[in-house]
């Protein structure tokens, strides 16, 4: 079952024919993913790689190839506009991996999104990967910046903010034979479109997952938000990291922003809300998977 | 980005925000002609005030024990005397640490008389994706303290972006705020500009602390900002260009300016083992690890997804002008990366600066055994960490030696 995507889901790529969506774009489709169209406005009618058609519109894309799910690369000042476009043409999951798109744009792009049936994952992620049963994973559906090799398919969820500690958690379960439904980056960007606490009732409801990896930062309180929940609701397993807990005070969040947030930005406070939500700490990022495959 | 209590009034002035008169200068005399000014016009006292990017101005000291980065004045020739005092001088402030500030700017401006102070800011909720306006009736003060003990006494006011701040939202938060009569409408029309201020200048916050009820000129009471502090979205100052011009460089630290010339993100810290490390987050977790296995991180230093040779170079550069760093560890992980890419650029930084210093890489991920195989055929000394713990503590003990 897996969440969020299949090997079999159909994907559009926006911004395919830049030098950043080509590269991984070309990764995907060597990984077996079904990348089925591109889009790139004034390109339609040419072939990416000589295989995969490009459209000038999201819309015509997913009508003419069925793809339901968009992977987005443009750069960060179309980036918003790229998402309602995708929002526009019904599609069903959106992963946006441009990192730098203006706070307030994402804030009218959520705005926008209100009572629409498409999920957005990030900004600013390294997107979704649920691994395929071949060698090195392959055959599974990879959208976004992961490296697709260091998967392998089974039974735990992994979910964080940040790309390089996703692939770090990912990596340790894999090394210890241990694979993985889906592996979700939701971005470190303060307005995003999924959070943890959604990947993690996913996970909960999904019956291939069986143990659940959450990786945090510190800054906001959605890490809280799901400790609380998975303190009442999550009938899994469940182990935590927070980074940041020696980063320095006040270097990224404003004052009058602590005050919102209650003093719930801290690494302290998360750990202690993960601690109090009986998930399991990893002392250190080297522990994560340790840490689950103890409580399993 | 951060911008001066002179710019961000700028800036709010041009949103129809009432702000106290005055101009920025940066000499003594410059200061002495603007007070005369404001004299002349019939202000009885002026205020001269140190312009620097940290808070807790006013009861800072100077390192030439001149007491105070803000004064108030009666005459031109005190203002003149004040100035001379500041100008030049570095304000060591609680917010500015022990090595403190230099003031080479000061604004001199009209000092009405207050009559109340309040408080009112404009930011980003990030638990509802929405801007958020805060006011209280307790200005003048840390608003974190009164967020922790009445908190009742801060009123909250959610915008929805679709339709903006509505006349009737900046009356309900006039109200909060205890203003009476003409100062409903006066107040009403304030906050709509300060969130202007806000969503169109692409501000992380917009803080007015104080935002003061004064006596006017002509007896009757009047709001006017006379404290203002903007912090803006660094992802949008692209269609900024006036607001790109305010980046005072000066405020900055040097080796994060040289940092960021090379799209490198890099934070000074007091340790004094460097790390080099590809994404934030992963980042942010080696330097826990650091700590953990009881090293202390010299620096945050995120060189990003697609990191060239250059970059990394420039990384090791400026590491390696902290004179505190006595080792390194590079971590990568390499999603967006190309591990070979990184160990070329590892080791054409080594070769260039000489590296004398323990150096520890852990690499993995993307292409990476042609990058433990470029380090392996260098020839050059560099310990290699089998996973974030091994190289962490590999990085420590080599330090403690």
């Amino acid at each position: 079952m897996a969440i969020l995507v299949t090997p079999q889901s159909k994907i559009l790529v926006q911004g395919i024919t830049g030098s950043f969506g080509a590269r991984h774009t070309q990764l995907s489709l060597a990984y077996g993913t079904q990348v089925v169209a591109g889009v790139t406005p004034g390109k339609g009618g040419q072939l990416f790689e000589n295989q995969v058609p490009i459209f000038d519109t999201v819309a015509e894309a997913a009508r003419q190839t069925g793809a339901t799910i968009s992977a987005i690369f443009v750069p960060p000042p179309f980036a918003g506009d790229a998402i309602l476009e995708a929002v526009d043409a019904g599609l069903d999951l959106v992963v946006c991996i441009t990192e730098g798109i203006p706070v307030n744009d994402m804030v009218k792009v959520k705005r926008a999104m209100q009572g629409k049936k498409t999920r957005l994952i990030g900004p600013n992620c390294p997107g979704v990967v649920t691994p395929g049963t071949g060698k090195d994973s392959y055959g599974g559906c990879r959208i976004g910046i992961a490296p697709g090799y260091i998967h392998k398919k089974g039974n735990i969820g992994v979910v964080s903010r940040s790309g390089t500690l996703t692939y770090e958690a990912v990596w340790q379960l894999t090394c210890r034979g241990v694979g993985q439904s889906t592996c979700v980056g939701i971005g470190g960007d303060p307005v995003n479109g999924t959070s943890h606490l959604d990947i993690i009732k996913m996970f909960n409801d999904d019956p291939e997952t069986t143990g659940i990896i959450m990786i945090g930062e510190i800054g906001g309180s959605a890490e809280e938000e799901a400790a609380e929940w998975i303190k009442m609701n999550c009938k899994k397993p469940v182990a935590g990291f927070i980074a940041g807990a020696t980063a320095p005070p006040g270097r990224r969040m404003g004052h009058a922003g602590a005050i919102v947030s209650g003093g719930k930005g801290t690494a302290a406070a998360k750990i202690e809300a993960f601690k109090d939500a009986g998930i399991g700490i990893a002392v250190t990022p080297s522990e994560m998977a340790d840490t689950l495959l103890k409580m399993m | 980005m951060n911008i001066h209590e002179y710019q961000a009034k700028q800036l709010l002035a041009q949103y129809g925000v009432a702000v106290p008169p005055g101009d920025v200068c940066t000499t003594a005399d410059e200061a002495k002609a603007i007070a005369e000014k404001l004299f002349t016009k019939g202000e009885k006292v002026v205020v001269v005030k140190s312009q620097i990017h940290a808070g807790g101005r006013g009861k800072g000291t100077f390192k030439s024990g001149f007491q105070g980065g803000v004064k108030l004045c009666k005459t031109a020739a005190d203002v003149y005397e004040k100035a001379k005092a500041m100008l030049g001088q570095v304000l060591v402030t609680k917010q500015t640490g022990p090595e403190g500030r230099l003031v080479s700017k000061l604004l001199v401006a009209a000092a009405p008389a207050i009559r109340k102070e309040l408080y009112l800011a404009v930011l980003l909720d990030r638990a509802t994706s929405r801007p958020l306006i805060m006011v209280s009736t307790e200005g003048g003060v840390d608003i974190e303290e009164v967020a922790e003990k009445t908190p009742e006494k801060i009123v909250k006011e959610t915008i929805d972006p679709a339709v903006g701040i509505m006349p009737y939202q900046g009356r309900k938060l006039a109200v909060a705020l205890g203003l009476k009569g003409d100062l409903i409408a006066q107040g009403a029309k304030l906050l709509l500009g300060v969130y202007k201020t806000w969503w169109e200048c692409d501000a992380a916050m917009v803080e007015i602390n104080p935002l003061c009820i004064i006596e006017g000129a002509d007896g009757k009471e009047a709001l006017v900002a006379v404290d203002a502090k903007i912090g803006l979205d660094d992802n949008a100052l692209y269609r900024h260009k006036n607001i790109q011009e305010m980046r005072d460089l000066a405020e900055e630290a040097p080796l994060e300016i040289e940092a960021s010339k090379f799209n490198l993100n890099y934070i000074k810290l007091d340790g004094n083992i460097a790390c080099l490390v590809n994404g934030a987050g992963l980042a942010m977790a080696t330097m826990d690890i650091i700590q953990h296995f009881g090293g202390l991180p010299a620096n945050f230093l995120d060189v990003g997804g697609g990191a060239s040779k250059d970059q990394v170079t420039a990384a090791f550069k400026i590491i390696l002008s902290d004179p505190n760093v006595k080792g390194i560890m590079v971590n990568i992980f390499g999603g967006i990366m190309d591990c070979n890419v990184i160990a070329t650029g590892i080791v054409a930084a080594v070769r260039e600066t000489g590296l004398k210093l323990p150096l520890v890489v852990r690499l993995e991920g993307n292409n990476v055994l042609a990058g433990k195989k470029t380090l392996s055929e260098s020839g050059l000394t560099i310990i290699s960490g089998d996973s974030m713990a091994d190289a962490a503590q590999k990085v420590v003990k080599a330090v403690g030696k």
